[in-house]
């Protein structure tokens, strides 16, 4: 009997940590009660992106889109719409605008932008399954290069389609590979960049989790094209299920020969393994990344010579990012002028944002480049949570910079993110509202700087200790008006001398802050306030007196008896002895408290 | 075979993990890999050991170890608490969970607790951001975390760790 | 062993039936069965099985079976609505597997409204 319905759980990271896995025995148990295991499939796909809402089940052909799935809402599902045809109303998606139900992932405004090349089978296809990502047309770029095409047509297809790495920099993939295959040598590597260290970026491990083939069969294009036998998987030890599934979809591959010596019959021989990486952010770093394959610190070295030229055990070597690798298989069946037909003059395609913070709905989202901040945060975003006043968005990472409010209505894409002091970086997206203070978003960025730097140039491995110095000061309000400059100054220096991305992009968060926000910097400065309430050792408490109603509560909680007062009296906080432990605060019923 | 100060059980393992290696160039790092897997951590003569096998200088093993944040040089705890500290988690708190599970356990962080059950460390970015704040105890990731939330979860592994 | 870009495609023909419960658009043919309680006990689980099977067999790839409620004519159970692309959704009544195939055939395949099925359209 063919199967004539399936439910479709999503098993990516995010939903298996709210407990997708139960909803999925749930479901094969319930599905089983019901004896319809012939007729209703159960499976778990790759990722939907909408993390904020998982555990996410989607019904199909009916194309109805459950979220927050917990085993009681799985057992309603079956017995109501599988059993019955009637729609589990309950954990339908609601709008929060209309607080309209929608049921069809297509009319969510989360999904309705996006137009998904990279995460084309994520949340489609069962990752761990071969023969679905055959049956999705997987594979068949691979068959398509290498019995009709040259690797010098494979590369000016990669080339004119305009695609640029998705990995941080931009560089044009195309002209990557055609350095590659011009470096003469027996032997050629290519390597996928999978460590994916920028913290609230997680596309790359969607991909893997979800698709891991397409990654597989985008290096196999990448190798024919410039030569290479062989390939490496660089990928965070932080993701253990996206190593898992691409560990199964390698030993399929080879199974059915896509993997391995002549593969469709061709005299063209690949094969790739998985390098584990050991916690370091700077292996994100190509040279880097090869020192660390190379089993030594994952410390970077001058450019040139380029990897193109001197790469892994001083062969050429191509690197480009999971993102870009699975954007090649769809570039190649569907031509270079379809991508780039997408997108902006300078950036082609789609990319795929990892949105995150405090925004309505958390997840993966892949949009044409072009598509404006605030088309993301807000109509794909949902907008702010809770209703607060957007302050900020950073992109790029720590690499990257702070964009505030009147620039929402710029396009996205490489070039106009690095004009604002920013960078597309990896793709991740991290939305600030009115409560998070940017100088204190600006020291979070070096701490992680200053924990990642290598240590090898001077400019990086001092001078962001000393910025962090600066801005420690500056939090504490014991900042001067010169520290400004020598931030700036600093920032400039540590920018110009650094040899690698890490060093040389380490001060965008300093340097982006400081240029649309420096009234912030100046508050905290020169009036000793942080005006988002953040800055502990800045923050005054105050009793408002038309609020107070004297219940004493405040005064007994606070741990060394600065509030005075009768009761049912108004009663006052002595700040000099005030430590600024915020009990008080939390404990007023009355919100007679206040703090700035 | 020079004395090694370690279970010499737990060596001989290791021993043979290096011998069935055919490449041994490069192999440092799964090495490493392997030893923290066997010993827990990275004491210093396992170090010595694997610079002896590999015919590496002992310096360069040492130089690797401190280099990565995965591997440790001091004994952890039977359950490892880490506390993500991405950008998503750290907008939403996560420094606060941080300090309470710190505060509760009494230990500082990178360290061991007294009584041996428990290592607290942050780490950068699960990818779990939608969860924000996540905390992950020996690979469970327990999601959106509240400063109250932080007893309970001890707890869990406070009553089963003993059997465990 | 994949040996050339033939047998890719023929494994890829053998599972292309895998995912063709996973794609929608509006471009394709949707046919609704009635199941609810009535539908059911009036064999409704036979005719979507029918159908469904049928569309494999007849190697359509632009339809789409899906379960619905009660559609309100109880005296006609099971109940079995066509709805093309631009045209007036069509109801049948009292649809048994081998009236299903039937109109898999004549009414998805061809065209063919089958007029004497007909509950109302």
């Amino acid at each position: 009997m063919p199967i004539r319905m399936e439910l479709l759980v999503c098993g990516g990271t995010g939903c298996q940590a709210s407990n997708s896995n139960r909803v999925l025995d749930v479901l094969k148990e319930e599905i089983k009660k019901a004896n319809l295991q012939s007729e209703v499939n159960v499976l778990m796909t790759g990722c939907f992106g909408f993390c904020e809402k998982g555990p996410i089940v989607k019904v199909m052909p009916d194309n109805v889109f459950y979220v927050e799935v917990d085993e009681d809402a799985a057992r309603k599902i079956v017995a109501e719409h599988v059993v019955k045809g009637r729609v589990y109303q309950e954990k339908l998606y609601v709008e929060p605008d209309t607080h309209e139900k929608l049921s069809e992932q297509s009319k969510i405004p989360f999904y309705k932008k996006q137009l998904r090349i990279a995460l084309r089978n994520c949340g489609k296809i069962d990752p761990e399954n071969i023969n679905e990502y055959i049956a999705a047309d997987g594979y068949m770029a691979l068959g398509k290069v290498l019995t009709e095409m040259t690797p010098e047509e494979v590369i000016d297809v990669v080339k004119r389609s305009g695609l640029r790495g998705r990995g941080g920099g931009g560089f044009p993939t195309g002209v990557k590979w055609e350095a590659t295959r011009k470096s003469k040598s027996d032997i050629k590597y290519v390597i996928c960049n999978a460590d994916e260290g920028d913290p609230g970026a997680f596309m790359d491990r969607s991909i893997l989790e979800g698709d891991p083939h397409s990654v597989l069969e985008g290096m196999a294009i990448a190798a024919y094209a410039i030569g290479a036998q062989f390939g490496y998987i660089y990928v965070r030890a932080e993701y253990p299920l996206a190593i898992h599934r691409l560990r199964i979809a390698i030993n399929q591959a080879r199974e059915l020969g896509l993997l391995g010596k002549n593969i469709f019959g061709t005299d063209f021989s690949f094969d790739v393994e998985i390098k584990i990486g050991a916690g370091a952010f700077i292996c994100g770093e190509e040279t880097a990344l090869i020192n660390s394959i190379e089993g030594g610190r994952g410390e970077p070295t001058v450019k040139p010579p380029y990897p193109a030229q001197v790469g892994l055990w001083k062969k050429p070597t191509n690197i480009n990012n999971v993102e870009t690798f699975a954007n090649i298989a769809p570039i190649i069946l569907n031509g270079a002028d379809w991508f780039a037909s997408i997108g902006t003059e300078k950036s082609k395609g789609t990319k795929v944002f990892a949105l995150a913070g405090k925004v309505n709905n958390v997840g993966l989202v892949e949009v044409p480049m072009g598509i404006t901040l605030r088309e993301i945060i807000y109509d794909l975003g949902g907008g702010i949570k809770g209703g607060k006043k957007f302050k900020a968005v950073q992109t790029g990472g720590p690499s990257g910079g702070c964009i505030p409010a009147e620039h929402l209505d710029t396009p996205i894409d490489y070039d106009n993110l690095t004009a604002l002091g920013s960078m597309m970086g990896s793709g991740g997206m991290i939305v600030m509202d009115e409560d998070d203070c940017m100088v204190n978003i600006a020291k979070f960025y070096l701490e992680f700087s200053c924990d990642e730097s290598c240590g090898r140039c001077t400019a990086c491995r001092i001078g962001n200790k000393r910025l962090l110095e600066i801005l420690n000061k500056i939090t504490e309000g014991k900042g001067e008006m010169e520290d400004l400059e020598m931030l700036k100054e600093l920032a400039e220096t540590v920018r110009d001398s650094s040899l690698c991305g890490l060093g040389q992009t380490s001060p965008n968060p300093v340097l982006s802050t400081m240029k649309f926000f420096y009234d912030e910097y100046l508050a905290h400065v020169r009036d000793k306030e942080c005006p988002a309430g953040v800055c502990k050792e800045l923050l005054k408490y105050y009793i408002i007196p038309e609020k107070c109603v004297g219940c004493t509560a405040c005064a007994r909680v606070c741990p060394v008896n600065v509030i005075h007062g009768e009761p049912k009296k108004v009663h006052v906080i002595d700040r000099d002895g005030c430590i600024k432990c915020g009990q008080c605060y939390n404990t007023c019923r009355f919100g007679a408290i206040t703090r700035k | 075979m020079a004395k090694y100060d370690v279970d010499a059980e737990k060596l001989k393992q290791l021993e043979s993990y290096i011998d069935s290696i055919e490449q041994k160039e490069g192999a440092l790092i799964g090495v490493l890999y392997k030893a923290q897997e066997i010993f827990g951590y990275l004491p210093k003569d396992v170090q010595l050991f694997i610079a002896r096998k590999l015919n590496i200088p002992a310096a360069k093993v040492y130089g690797v170890a401190t280099f990565y944040s995965y591997f440790t040089m001091e004994p952890r705890g039977k359950h490892v608490i880490n506390v993500c500290m991405g950008t998503a988690c750290f907008v939403k708190g996560a420094d606060k969970v941080l300090e309470e599970i710190k505060k509760q356990l009494n230990i500082t962080e990178g360290n061991m607790s007294p009584d041996g059950m428990f290592t607290v460390d942050s780490l950068r970015c699960v990818g779990a951001c939608g969860l924000a704040p996540v905390v992950m105890v020996d690979g469970k990731v327990y999601g959106r975390v509240k400063v109250e939330d932080v007893k309970s979860i001890l707890d869990e592994y406070r009553e089963g760790g003993s059997t465990q | 062993m994949i040996k050339s870009l033939e047998e890719l495609k023929q494994i890829r023909e053998k599972y292309k039936d895998t995912l063709q419960n996973r794609e929608t658009n509006e471009d394709k043919v949707k046919i609704l069965v009635g199941m609810a309680t009535c539908g059911i006990a009036a064999g409704a689980r036979n005719t979507i099985n029918a159908i469904v099977e049928e569309i494999r067999n007849e190697h359509i790839d632009n339809a789409v079976v899906v379960q619905t409620g009660c559609m309100g004519f109880c005296y006609a159970e099971p109940t079995v609505e066509v709805r093309m692309p631009n045209k007036e959704p069509v109801l049948y009544g009292k649809v048994d597997s081998e009236k299903a195939k039937e109109i898999v055939k004549r009414h998805v395949k061809n065209g063919e409204v089958i007029k004497e099925w007909v509950l109302r359209g």
